[in-house]
């Protein structure tokens, strides 16, 4: 399969959220990861897929290969038009959960990866990017 | 939907997940083996999770719920095979799967089985 440098895929059913970590083991293989390194960003892709679909109402995953001081780099943006986070430091608390989950989806993954950012507001939705560096 | 087979091996149910699960397909799965363990009277079940390139918390919880209802419906659970980059991620996202047996490999989880039903039958 040829890998684009950069691309959009849909997550609004389950089955995305398979197709997701599917893609994102393949750009990771791209990038020549460590095998603990892929696992750690498949892991984080498929925490924040189904945050995704489960909090924001589907929305996309965003993926690019970047570059900073000429080092690779693959970042994902998941983007959702849900209801938003309204305390995001709350949100990135262990255990802190909206009532479904465990509460490990967004502090988790953050641990699982280089850089992660999120931005959210009440009724605008949510971002949150993630860049694992090789 | 796929849908994970339970095989049977006298008093162990054994269970080899081989796909990319969805999350359905994980919840069908606590569901069945539920209702194999109550049918069938196992006294132990084997989930091994070797062909697993990655376990989230949505996997990780459905591990720990397997092993609670087993241990209610009076079975033992033992999780093998996990690939250590699984494990070095799992510790990380903060997942302990307390509550959860685990061994090396599918013949360790039957000698932890065995020994398991040994001490229930001496009354321990």
């Amino acid at each position: 399969m040829a890998i684009e440098r950069a691309g959009t895929l849909p997550l609004q059913s389950e089955h995305n959220i398979v197709a997701s970590r599917q893609m994102v083991r393949a750009l990771c293989q791209e990038l020549k990861l460590t095998l603990v390194d892929q696992t750690k960003m498949i892991t984080a892709a498929s925490e924040l897929s189904r945050n995704t679909l489960i909090h924001g109402g589907g929305g996309t995953m965003r993926w690019e290969f970047i570059e900073k001081n000429g080092r690779p780099g693959l970042q994902l943006v998941f983007e959702d038009q849900g209801p938003g986070i309204a305390d995001i430091a709350l949100a990135l608390t262990d255990g802190w959960t909206s009532g479904t989950g465990m509460g490990l989806g967004l502090p988790g993954s953050k641990r699982l990866v280089n850089d992660f950012d999120l931005q959210s507001e009440p009724g605008a939705g949510t971002r949150v990017s993630i860049t694992k560096w090789k | 939907m796929d849908r994970i087979p339970i095989l049977r091996m006298g008093e162990t149910l054994l269970v080899t997940i081989q796909v990319d699960m969805q999350d359905q397909t994980a919840l069908t799965l606590q569901d069945d083996l539920a209702g194999q363990i109550a049918k069938t009277g196992a006294s132990g079940v084997m989930i091994d999770i070797s062909a697993l390139e990655i376990v989230d918390s949505f996997v990780g919880r459905m591990l720990t719920s397997i092993s609670g209802i087993a241990r209610i419906l009076s079975a033992t659970t033992v999780v093998v095979g996990m690939q250590p980059a699984v494990a070095i991620t799992l510790v990380e996202l903060g997942l302990s799967l307390e509550g959860v047996r685990t061994a090396l490999n599918v013949e360790r989880g039957m000698e932890l089985l065995q020994r398991a039903r040994e001490e229930s039958s001496l009354g321990h």
